[in-house]
């Protein structure tokens, strides 16, 4: 079981990203393990930059993780993915929604949107899905995160029972449904 | 002594098994809540906010959204005063603002325990300074507690209404925002039973007229030198040798960054950062060879240590900008600097922006139209300083802008205000911009204010305030007039327009700035994120890739080469765009 695992979250204000926290927060938390989430709070609203720390452990100390110490990076969106390419160890993962939202210099024209942003992460682990899509096919598009995580499962030792007892305690009853749809969907993808 | 005898248990707290991931401040707010807090008073501030918004949902205790900081450390301290445990909680700068009641309570002493939790912002993330409010511990003489993780910040604040009442003071809990915003483990316990003390008029100690001040002024001497010795005993200044060659003095988020990248150094972890406890530092740096403080901001506990003649290192190794962090004292202390990846420097930066719909858009459109000199002030609409909108020239603290304006008339005369402008919000306003408003009326300054009153505080995450009409629980208050409140200032020239509709929003202003006279528009319009207004299709025929539009800086309109285009996963159909285009080619479609 990785009893021990560092993790970065990140996308951008509006996507949701602190569902993901809140739901690994609590699947630690359940399987008796330390955890420390650290989150950016005030700007996520307003479309910037949002990253988001989860540290697993015995024993946790400070609530971010260090550069280049990242087991998982879990990206919302592509660019940010490429922002965030340092937090990565050697043989970390990169787990990534291919989406693309456009930041103000891209929308002004004064800058492009790179064309292959995920060539930043090069020499790691990446996996990339468009899990917007499977969100909106899993009903609803803010089960995103979901999917995102279901793909991270993959990699994680816990059992799907514990998945759905810490996703269950996390989201609205009315949306559990489509949430646990999105997970076994993140779940079922194939890697690119 | 103090420190053995007030812990949790000592209040007859009897934990539960349940134990949950909370945030620091949800953990200041339960732990207060365990502690039997009764009264609860703040301004919302970044990273604060959550204290009070958590608490306001727990049963039976008085929580209220104050206009500043100044009233809601007042009420914190009367409810104290009266004989309750109180709390008031705020951000670093906003301590400025409380500061003038701080001082002297810490003269009179309380009833009830009362607690100041303040939040500091190393780095910056939401913040216009890097203030270090234990400064304000030491020149108020206050004690102030410092925890490290969540469970301390529960833990730390039911010890922090032990001392206030014990000692006779306020105390402080100092949190920074890698403790206030993580989330760690918090064990759960029911509340104490800690009834309200009858009130008691006590002349000598709550009326602070010179001849009384001057013996309370010797109660806080006493007092300091008191806990001064206390400290040394106190569980929470912990000594943990290790190995003898680097002893390390630290508090809060840096104790954890310490046992991270320097795991084999002795520490010794300070949970109260003032007073110090001298004698409990000069033990532990006689036991290493080497004694560093690893603080963040300025170099408070180093100075004091130095001065006390300890040899001691700190800020020519760390410096006082910003936060550290784990692989900032593994660079320092093992030179092993953090891996970067080349590339991403130059990758297009993701600032924050006015959302889409956003009603100060079309305020800052016009003002940048106009070629005005604006005096801004604290809000979301700060951001309006960023291009393409450039339509802030100055920003300096809560208020501010109609200050800024009236003196820049004094320095160049009133010609001057015909092209200059002050901006603020309608909770910024209430906070402390009144008073400035008062005074551009009585020194007959030319001075035109906008008050973008978008019903809500908005930056902090929509609390409400003294104009919404609603209380901290979203029930109905009685609702601060603006109009009223501006008229009685003396103003007389009052225009209220809609910021969505550009030409009206520009009329007004030019009309305003060319009178000599102070003149107010209320710009209203609900937050964008708030309101629930009919979406419209947009769809662009015609586009000559002008640029017009993008001078509106909105997220949902994106430039091509063959012309703009709109998001509709964004837009909310403001219109905005459709009156700036000078070709008519956005077109406003059926209501969806």
């Amino acid at each position: 079981m990785n009893t021990k695992f560092d993790l970065v979250i990140v996308g951008v204000g509006g996507q949701g990203t602190l569902l993901a926290s809140k739901i690994l927060g609590r699947l630690a938390l359940n399987a008796g393990l330390g955890v420390k989430v650290s989150e950016v709070h005030g700007m996520s609203q307003r479309g910037g930059s949002v990253i988001t720390h989860v540290r697993v452990g015995q024993e946790v100390f400070a609530p971010m993780v260090p550069l280049g110490q990242a087991d998982y990076l879990l990206s919302f969106e592509l660019l940010e993915a490429a922002r965030a390419a340092a937090y990565l160890k050697q043989d970390g993962v990169a787990i990534v929604n291919t989406q693309r939202i456009s930041p103000m210099p891209v929308v002004t024209g004064a800058m492009a949107y790179p064309e292959t942003p995920e060539a930043l992460l090069d020499g790691h682990r990446f996996e990339a899905t468009d899990a917007l899509r499977m969100a909106i096919q899993a009903g609803n598009q803010k089960a995103l995160n979901l999917v995102l995580l279901g793909m991270l499962a993959r990699h994680l030792d816990f059992s799907n029972e514990a998945w759905y007892e810490a996703i269950g305690a996390c989201v609205p009853r009315k949306t559990l449904d489509v949430n646990i749809k999105a997970f076994d969907m993140g779940r079922m993808v194939v890697d690119q | 002594m103090i420190g053995d005898k007030i812990t949790a248990a000592a209040f007859g707290i009897k934990p539960e098994k349940e134990k949950r991931l909370m945030l620091g401040n949800e953990a200041v707010a339960f732990g207060a809540w365990e502690a039997g807090v009764k009264v609860v008073a703040s301004y919302p501030g970044t990273p604060s906010t959550e204290i009070t918004e958590v608490i306001s949902k727990l049963p039976d205790v008085n929580v209220q959204w104050a206009p500043n900081e100044k009233v809601a450390t007042e009420v914190a301290f009367g409810a104290a005063m009266a004989g309750a445990r109180s709390l008031t909680c705020m951000k670093h700068v906003g301590v400025n603002v409380a500061a003038d009641p701080i001082f002297t309570a810490a003269y009179t002493g309380v009833s009830g325990g009362m607690v100041i939790a303040v939040a500091d912002d190393p780095a910056m993330h939401s913040s216009q300074n890097e203030q270090d409010s234990r400064y304000y511990a030491r020149a108020a003489h206050i004690p102030m507690l410092e925890p490290a993780d969540s469970q301390e910040c529960a833990d730390f604040v039911k010890l922090a209404y032990g001392l206030s009442e014990q000692l006779d003071t306020p105390v402080f809990l100092r949190l920074t925002t890698r403790i206030a915003h993580a989330r760690s483990q918090v064990e759960m316990n029911e509340r104490a039973d800690v009834p309200v003390k009858p009130y008691q008029k006590d002349v000598m100690k709550n009326v602070m007229m010179p001849g009384m001040a001057r013996k309370r002024h010797l109660h806080v001497e006493k007092r300091e030198k008191f806990l001064e010795e206390a400290a040394n005993m106190m569980p929470i200044n912990r000594v943990e040798i290790r190995d003898a060659k680097v002893g390390i003095v630290t508090s809060g988020a840096c104790y954890q960054y310490v046992r991270e990248a320097l795991p084999e150094a002795s520490t010794l972890k300070l949970g109260m950062v003032y007073p110090l406890p001298m004698t409990l530092i000069r033990d532990f740096a006689s036991k290493v060879e080497k004694l560093i403080v690893i603080e963040e901001l300025e170099g408070l506990i180093e100075k004091d240590i130095a001065a006390a003649g300890i040899a001691v290192e700190g800020k020519s190794l760390t410096g006082i900008q910003g936060e550290l962090s784990v692989e900032k004292l593994r660079s320092i202390f093992k030179g092993e600097p953090a891996p970067q990846v080349e590339g991403v420097e130059d990758l297009p930066a993701r600032p924050p922006v006015l959302c889409p719909g956003c009603p100060h858009r079309g305020v800052f459109f016009v003002l940048n139209r106009l070629g005005l000199r604006v005096m801004g002030d604290i809000g979301c609409y700060t951001l309006a300083a960023l291009p393409p909108l450039n339509a802030i020239d100055a920003c300096l603290c809560m208020g501010a802008s109609i200050g800024m304006a009236s003196g820049a008339e004094r320095a160049h005369g009133k010609e001057f205000s015909k092209k200059t402008v002050a901006v603020l919000g309608d909770s910024t306003f209430i906070h402390s911009g009144i008073t400035g408003l008062v005074d551009a009326v009585y020194n007959q300054e030319s001075i035109t204010v906008l008050i973008l009153d978008n019903r809500i505080t908005g930056m902090t995450g929509h609390q409400q305030n003294p104009a919404t009409g609603l209380d901290i629980h979203g029930q109905p208050a009685p609702q601060l007039n603006l109009e009223k409140m501006v008229e009685a200032c003396g103003v007389k020239d009052i225009q209220v327009v809609d910021p969505f509709d550009l030409a009206a929003m520009h009329q007004a202003v030019s009309g305003a700035v060319s009178r000599d006279e102070v003149s107010v528009i209320i710009a209203r319009r609900p937050c964008a994120l708030l309101s629930k207004q009919p979406i419209f299709a947009l769809h662009i025929d015609g586009c000559k890739n002008c640029g017009a539009c993008m001078k509106l800086s909105c997220p949902a309109i994106e430039r091509g080469a063959n012309g703009v285009s709109i998001n509709p996963a964004l837009c909310v159909g403001c219109g905005m765009c459709v009156q700036v285009c000078p070709f008519k080619a956005i077109k406003s479609g059926e209501e969806a």
